[in-house]
């Protein structure tokens, strides 16, 4: 019993806003007579959210750097108008004008990027500056009009769900193989993982715990594909946000580029004097969230079926909040993918749910600005009593 | 006139863990420049801090009298009631505000809160005047050079009533004239009456201005000179400043010098911003394998610089001269090529430049060797985890466990922890910046013995540092540097303290 306690304590910080999100559903489930949960519900969860965890994978690089870029939304919706004019006005294929869509939101992320690291000007300023240049670029190049309908293929992206294999009625067969051969893989590398572990003598969690911890991993991953496949299966978006996460954690987590990122953040002048190339580093950084928010926006675009001249606007409060909600430190060098996704599912799950239950407009807005500023309060409470 | 203005009893003033003053006293005489001398951590800027109320009444022991009345300051506002003002070493302007503002800065000119910008403007002409500035009162503070910006600071002392000045290095930044026009200042407001105090570490402007020298050392009072009646020289104020034995303990070493490492010739750099002034000026050196090479100077004499604008450029502008490392030419021009070409710079301020304080020791320890722990871009974490604890036992870090922050560990250990990332990139040349300050005496003999091991490995050392013990304990050969040449080149048989201070002070003139 006192290591458990321990283990609480010591992770309450990691899991602290994981907890809170299963919290909030459950308030949800309970005040929404169980519809949140309904597999349909869960559904458009994913997809209304799946743009905004886009962004906040590239807003989490941008904070960790200790900048912010508040253009996101913009350049979201610039990019949808841009993908609406080559696929809609001249006809060309899906596949070629959405290569073509990310190669711009790379472009304007080098702007951006470029004045960043180089002229040194603030990221807000040249964020704030891009805000308001993408919008204005975005209502020019749709001439203030909307432009619509997209390609069917061009769709799928954001409706789309996986084909099934033949066999299943009511169930969706691939979905729910997909559940159990992903838990399968995460048992065998967290064991894996122990091996080598103990083989450099690192302190192991105790049995009991790690066979509990596995277990209830793998039954929420079975549980939940169990409930999606109940509807239509996995959608398309979420196979594609499931590999940006694992790509971006590995990254992060992994890599000499990640490394540099996060000494970059933690301690400009000590990462140069230790060989990082601090102003490349924070270029590419920028560089990826053009790309990740051109990616946005053809998504918005694909699930709206339509570019329009309003596509965007706010992305970029929600993405910086769920980075902060999920524990990111605003002078950088802090924060994780996973987090941000928890804190971005916070956002959408209180979104999602407030509406169920019937709240208006005016009282969301409310709840969402004291939940954000209640959770980097419990975030600063919890590392300042860490720290003494 | 031989009143006496101000005295300091018996001050002993703790920092945790170090005893920065220990029963200092000193006595300035009304209407004399008062020098106080001794080397960089001496203890000199920590008491005017005391007699100027940075550190309130009842941080410290002892008695402040001034005009004979026992003082209790419990902030700057009420010692510079009594007519006590200091001006520190950096400079204290607003440089978006204009003089004018600057001067009157929370002594505005106001009747209910309204300024009196006539009056304000009107009394800053005046004062200007005094100073021998004819420049607008409207100017801003930003635009002007280091040296009228420091008559400003005086300016705005003296509009504080001012009845003993504290000057803290105030030619530190300056050029010759500057240097003189603000001596002969200090000169003439003493004709007028006006006390005051002077830091310096310039001996020629000691003797020029000084009446009385009082000296401190480790914290403590060694004497009060009387520059005219007891016909002082500089070298009696030398041995006054260094006259230590040298009791600290450097561990035993056979020298084993071998070919040369790495040659500098005709060093130049300019300052970053000011892109006129030249901060080193022609400086050639070189450095043997299995040598340990002091580099000795005072603050602000450009050693810092010259370590950085060798290493990858990571200071100034301007930079011309050559580089040669095993006889063949190199080209440093980032940081990382440096490291590649197997040059290390262990930076003097490890807590803004040397570490990161929020990531443990194993992070730390790989950050400049990434590449070394990684196959395909990807990070080892259990190799970084090998290699960090190797370091943590080889280097003695005291701590439990290398996930330890860094930012909770003690000097001495982060010190440590910073060697540790530089040896792991498998250097050649590592260029030391300060590596013992603030650290206490244990963890320095420790520091020592990594030192020597490295240059017993065949590695060549370059070591900066201000306490000259350190040199002459530790080096096989000092330069000497100042005003951003290289003064002088000692080898260890003919150095001494005094040797070496002498260099340290001679200027251009």
């Amino acid at each position: 019993m006192e290591t458990a306690l321990k283990l609480i304590r010591s992770n309450i910080r990691q899991y602290g806003m994981f907890i809170a999100l299963i919290l909030i559903m459950l308030l949800f489930q309970f005040l929404s007579d169980g519809i949140l949960l309904k597999p349909l519900n869960i559904t458009n969860l994913i997809l209304q959210n799946s743009y905004i965890l886009i962004l906040a994978i590239g807003m989490l690089l941008v904070i960790i750097t200790g900048h912010i870029d508040l253009s996101v939304g913009s350049v979201a919706a610039f990019v949808g108008a841009v993908s609406a004019i080559m696929m809609v006005k001249h006809g060309m294929s899906f596949p070629v004008a959405m290569v073509l869509s990310l190669a711009f939101g790379a472009i304007v992320g080098a702007w951006q990027g470029f004045w960043v690291a180089y002229v040194r000007v603030p990221s807000f300023i040249v964020t704030l500056a891009g805000m308001l240049l993408f919008r204005g670029l975005t209502m020019l190049v749709l001439d203030g009009k909307s432009v619509a309908p997209f390609p069917q293929g061009f769709r799928s992206i954001s409706t789309g769900f996986l084909p099934d294999i033949p066999g299943g009625r009511d169930i969706h067969l691939l979905t729910v193989s997909i559940g159990i051969v992903l838990s399968m893989l995460y048992v065998f590398m967290e064991w894996r993982g122990r091996l080598v572990q103990n083989r450099y003598k690192l302190e192991l969690l105790p049995i009991p715990f790690f066979l509990i911890k596995l277990a209830a991993v793998a039954a929420i991953t079975n549980l939940f594909t169990y409930v999606l496949a109940s509807y239509k299966g996995l959608p398309n978006i979420l196979v594609m946000l499931f590999i940006l996460i694992a790509l971006y954690t590995f990254v992060m987590r992994k890599t000499v580029m990640g490394r540099h990122i996060y000494a970059l953040g933690g301690n400009e002048k000590a990462a140069r004097l230790s060989g990082v190339k601090t102003k490349k580093t924070t270029f590419w950084v920028f560089v990826n969230m053009g790309v990740l928010a051109a990616l946005a926006g053809l998504v918005f675009a694909a699930r709206l079926n339509a570019a329009t001249p309003k596509a965007g606007v706010n992305f970029e409060l929600d993405a910086i909040a769920a980075v902060f909600i999920g524990g990111a430190s605003a002078t950088g060098g802090v924060g994780t993918v996973i987090g941000a996704m928890v804190g971005g599912l916070v956002m959408g799950v209180m979104n999602n749910g407030m509406s169920l239950v019937g709240l208006g407009i005016d009282y969301q807005q409310g709840i969402k600005g004291l939940v954000l500023l209640l959770a980097v309060a419990f975030d600063l409470y919890n590392k300042n009593k860490s720290a003494s | 006139m031989t009143d006496i203005l101000l005295e300091m009893r018996g001050i002993t003033k703790t920092f945790p863990g170090v005893k920065a003053l220990e029963n200092v006293n000193l006595k300035v005489k009304e209407g004399e420049v008062h020098a106080l001398m001794g080397e960089n951590g001496a203890g000199k800027s920590t008491l005017m801090k005391v007699l100027s109320g940075v550190y309130p009444f009842g941080s410290y022991e002892g008695d402040i009298l001034f005009k004979g009345k026992a003082c209790e300051f419990k902030d700057i506002g009420s010692s510079e009631r009594l007519g006590i003002v200091i001006i520190h070493q950096e400079l204290a302007l607003i440089p978006q505000l204009s003089v004018a503002e600057n001067i009157f800065l929370g002594n505005e000119r106001a009747r209910r809160g309204i300024i009196d910008w006539n009056e304000t403007v009107l009394k800053t002409r005046e004062l200007l005047g005094t100073v021998g500035l004819s420049e607008s009162p409207n100017t801003l503070a930003g635009t002007m050079g280091v040296g009228k910006q420091q008559l400003v600071e005086i300016a705005k002392a003296l509009s504080k009533e001012v009845k003993l000045l504290i000057l803290d290095e105030p030619t530190a930044a300056l050029n010759e004239e500057d240097s003189e026009n603000l001596l002969n200042l200090i000169l003439a407001f003493k004709k007028q009456g006006l006390t005051s105090i002077i830091i310096s570490h310039k001996l020629n402007e000691i003797m020029k201005v000084a009446d009385s020298i009082t000296i401190l050392r480790d914290g403590q009072t060694i004497e009060t000179l009387r520059v005219r009646e007891d016909r002082i020289t500089e070298d009696r104020i030398i041995k006054g400043m260094v006259g230590r034995d040298l009791t600290h303990r450097y561990p035993e070493r056979e020298p084993n010098i071998g070919d040369i490492l790495f040659e500098v010739k005709d060093w130049n750099v300019y300052h970053p911003q000011q892109s006129e002034r030249k901060v080193i000026d022609d400086v050639s050196f070189q450095v043997n394998r299995g040598e340990i090479v002091g580099i000795a100077g005072l603050m602000g004499a450009g050693r810092t610089e010259l370590a950085m604008s060798i290493f990858g450029q990571s200071y100034g502008k301007k930079i011309s001269g050559r580089l040669f490392k095993d006889g063949k030419e190199i080209r440093l021009p980032d940081i990382s090529t440096a490291i590649d070409a197997g040059i290390a710079y262990v930076t003097e301020d490890r807590k803004e430049y040397g570490l990161i304080l929020m990531d443990d020791i194993k992070r730390n320890t790989t950050l400049a060797n990434l590449w070394g722990i990684s196959k395909w871009f990807v990070v080892d974490d259990y190799r970084e985890m090998t290699e960090a604890e190797g370091f943590r036992k080889k280097l003695n870090i005291k701590t439990p466990s290398v996930h330890q922050k860094t930012g909770n560990l003690s000097g001495g250990n982060q010190q440590k922890v910073v060697l540790s990332k530089w040896i792991f990139t498998g250097p050649d040349l590592l260029i030391l910046d300060e590596p013992t300050r603030g650290i206490d005496v244990g963890a320095k003999y420790e520091i020592y013995t990594i030192i020597n091991q490295l240059a017993e490995q065949g590695k060549g050392i370059l070591m900066i540092s201000s306490e000259l013990p350190e040199l002459l304990g530790m080096c096989d050969r000092i330069y000497v540097m100042n005003e951003g040449r290289f003064t002088g080149e000692v080898p260890r048989a003919g150095a001494s303290q005094e040797t070496l201070m002498k260099y340290m002070t001679r200027s251009r003139r």
